[in-house]
C-alpha cells in the first residue's frame, strides 16, 4: 500500500513504539504515587514536558498534556473565552477554514453569548494579517487561526498575526496540529500565546497531544478531578503515550530540514504531474504549503469514487467530497477558498511523507490520471462540459 | 467492516450498461452537480419493452453502483414493470446501502421514471401524472 494520508494520521515511528512499550513495561507506576517507582514515572513525564517545551521554545510549565489536538483546541478556546468574560470581553476572531475542533467550540460559545467573526480565506488559502487587525475590536478576547490547514496545507502568516494580537493585547491561539514536526516553531519569536498539537500526526501515538499556554494565561478545566497537570487536567497521565510523543517529536526535529526538503521535492513532482490533467487545479498556494500536502480539484468527477478506485490500486488518500464526509456539503475548506460545490466534490488530498519513493510518486501520478480519465468517461457533467452545454470552471 | 457490500463494490468496479445510447427513445437526467450526484439514463424501447438501457453517472461509489443495478433490473422488462421499480428494491439488490447513501438509490429510481416520462411525452402517450409527482430533483438535499 502507498500511504498518502498522513494528514489523517501517521504510522508510529519505530523509536516511538519502542519507547511506548519500554515505559509501559518498566514504568507503570502512577506518577502521583509517593514511592520511588511512581516518582520515576513522574520523572519520565517531566522529561517529556521539557523535550516538548524545548522544541517550541517554551517553558516546561507552559505545557499541558492532553488527549490530542481536539482537546487542546477546546481547552485553549474555552479558557481564553472565560478570561475574556471576566474582563467583559466577548468577541472572538477565527477563520472559515479552521478544523471542526475549533469551529464547533466557537459555535458553542456563540450560543452562550459570544460574538464570533470568521474571517474569509483568500483563494490562495491564506489569511491576511491586515484583515485580522481590521476585525479586532475593544471586546476581542481571542484570535484563533490555524498554523497550517489540514486539507490544503497552506501555511498562515503566524508571526505577523501574533504581532498584531500582541499590539492589541489580544490572546493568540494557533492550532498547529498539522504544522508541528514539519515546520520550525518558536512561540517566543512568533508571538504565540497558545498552541495545540497532536502526537498521531507526527508518527507518535493516537490519543495524546499537548496544549502550550503562555505563563499567566489561566486555563479552565475541561476535566475535573485529581490534581494532575497542575490541577488543569484531571486523570492519571498517559505516561507511555506522552513519552512516545516526546520521542517522535524529537526525532522529527532532528531530521526536520532533510525530511522537509525531500518531501517537498516529491510534493512538487506530484503537483507537476497532476497538473497535466486537463481542467484540474491545485488548491491552495503552491509554495506556502506544508512539504507533504497536495490537494487538487478535478472537474467532472466525484471524490469518493476516485478514492475507492485509488484504493483498488493500493493508494490510500482522502477527499473533501460530501460523500466522504457523510454530510451533504463538500469540504468547508474548499468552499472557503471559493471552490464552487460542483468542483469541490471532485477533490483529492494526498498527504505524503519522506518515505514515499520516487517510483511511488510516478505510480500515483499515473494511477490518478487513469482513474480521473475513466470516471470522466461516463460522467454526465464531463459530457456536458466537453460538448459545450456547460462552461468549464477550471 | 467495509463501507459497502461486496455487491455494491462489484457494481461500482464493473458497472453494467455504462455509456450512451445514440438515438435513444428516451433520456432521463436527475440530480445536480451541487449535491454531487447526477444520473442520466438512456432507454431503447420496442413494443413497450425496454430492449436496451445505458447510464452515465457523476457521483460516489454507491451512486454508480445504484445506477448499474437499476439498469440490470429493468433491462428486457416491460415499461409497466420498470415503473414499479422502487429505490428499496435497488438497495436490496445491492445487499443494502449505508443509511446516508440511500438517496443514491432514490436517484436511480427517479432517473428511470424520468426517462419513461420522457418517452411518454415524446410519443404523446397519456399517463397518470401521480406516478411522476415526486421527482424532487435532489433539490431538497442542498438549498439550490
Ligand atoms: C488541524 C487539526 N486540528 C485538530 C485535529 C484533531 O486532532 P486529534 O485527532 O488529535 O483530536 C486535527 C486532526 O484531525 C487537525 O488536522
Amino acid at each position: 500500500m502507498i500511504y498518502a494520508d498522513n494528514a489523517a494520521t501517521t504510522k508510529m515511528s519505530e523509536a516511538a513504539i519502542k519507547r511506548m512499550i519500554e515505559v509501559a513495561n518498566e514504568n507503570y507506576g502512577n506518577p502521583s504515587s509517593l514511592y520511588v517507582f511512581g516518582q520515576r514515572a513522574k520523572e519520565i513525564l517531566e522529561e517529556a514536558r521539557e523535550d516538548v517545551a524545548g522544541i517550541i521554545n517554551a517553558n516546561p510549565k507552559e505545557i499541558l498534556f492532553t488527549s490530542g489536538g481536539s482537546e487542546a483546541d477546546n481547552q485553549a478556546i474555552i479558557s481564553a473565552a472565560e478570561l475574556g468574560k471576566k474582563k467583559g470581553k466577548n468577541h472572538i476572531i477565527s477563520s472559515k477554514f479552521e478544523h471542526h475542533a475549533v469551529l464547533h467550540t466557537l459555535q458553542k460559545l456563540e450560543k452562550n453569548g459570544f460574538e464570533v467573526t470568521l474571517l474569509d480565506v483568500h483563494e490562495d488559502g491564506l489569511i491576511r494579517p491586515e484583515e485580522v487587525e481590521a476585525a479586532i475590536k475593544d471586546e476581542t478576547c481571542l484570535v484563533t487561526i490555524m498554523y497550517a490547514n489540514n486539507e490544503i496545507g497552506t501555511i498562515q502568516p503566524i508571526k505577523e498575526i501574533g504581532a498584531i494580537c500582541r499590539k492589541h493585547g489580544v490572546v493568540f491561539h494557533t492550532d498547529a496540529v498539522q504544522a508541528i514536526a514539519h515546520l520550525k516553531i518558536d512561540v517566543e519569536d512568533q508571538n504565540i500565546d497558545m498552541l495545540s498539537a497532536s502526537a498521531h500526526k507526527f508518527h507518535g501515538p493516537k490519543g495524546v497531544g499537548f496544549l502550550y499556554a503562555r505563563k499567566g494565561i489561566l486555563l479552565t478545566n475541561l476535566i475535573e478531578g485529581g490534581a494532575q497537570e497542575r490541577g488543569k487536567r484531571a486523570g492519571t497521565e498517559n505516561v507511555p503515550g506522552i513519552a512516545a510523543m516526546a520521542t517522535a517529536l524529537k526525532e522529527a526535529y532532528a531530521n526536520l530540514d532533510e525530511n522537509a526538503e525531500n518531501t517537498r521535492k516529491k510534493r512538487d513532482r506530484l503537483i507537476e504531474g497532476l497538473s497535466e490533467i486537463e481542467h484540474s487545479a491545485l488548491n491552495g498556494d503552491a509554495t506556502k504549503r506544508l512539504p507533504g500536502n497536495v490537494n487538487f480539484c478535478f472537474e467532472g468527477i466525484e471524490g469518493e469514487s476516485l478514492l475507492l478506485l485509488l484504493d483498488d490500486k493500493g493508494i490510500a488518500a482522502s477527499s473533501g467530497s460530501a460523500c466522504t464526509s457523510g454530510s451533504l456539503d463538500p469540504s468547508h475548506v474548499l468552499l472557503a477558498i471559493g471552490r464552487v460545490h460542483d468542483v469541490a466534490h471532485g477533490s483529492l488530498r494526498l498527504s505524503i511523507d519522506e518515505k514515499l519513493t520516487d517510483e511511488d510518486v510516478e505510480y500515483v501520478i499515473t494511477a490518478v490520471k487513469e482513474v480521473v480519465e475513466y470516471l470522466r468517461g461516463f460522467s454526465p457533467i464531463w459530457r456536458d462540459l466537453t460538448t459545450g452545454k456547460k462552461q468549464f470552471i477550471l | 467492516m467495509a463501507l459497502y457490500s461486496d455487491k455494491v463494490m462489484d457494481h461500482f468496479r464493473n458497472p453494467r450498461n455504462v455509456g450512451v445510447i445514440e438515438n435513444a427513445d428516451a433520456v432521463g437526467e436527475v440530480g445536480n452537480a451541487k449535491c454531487g450526484d447526477i444520473m442520466t439514463m438512456y432507454l431503447k424501447i420496442d413494443n413497450d419493452i425496454i430492449s436496451d438501457v445505458k447510464f452515465e453517472t457523476f457521483g460516489c461509489g454507491s451512486a454508480i453502483a445504484s445506477s448499474s443495478m437499476a439498469t440490470e433490473l429493468i433491462k428486457g422488462k416491460p415499461i409497466s414493470e420498470a415503473l414499479q421499480l422502487t429505490n428499496k428494491a435497488v438497495a436490496e439488490a445491492l445487499d443494502g446501502l449505508p443509511a446516508y447513501k440511500m438517496h443514491c438509490s432514490v436517484l436511480a429510481e427517479e432517473a428511470i421514471k424520468s426517462a419513461i416520462k420522457d418517452y411518454y411525452d415524446k410519443n404523446g402517450i397519456e399517463y397518470d401524472k401521480e406516478l411522476f409527482a415526486e421527482g424532487h430533483d435532489c433539490a431538497h438535499c442542498c438549498d439550490v
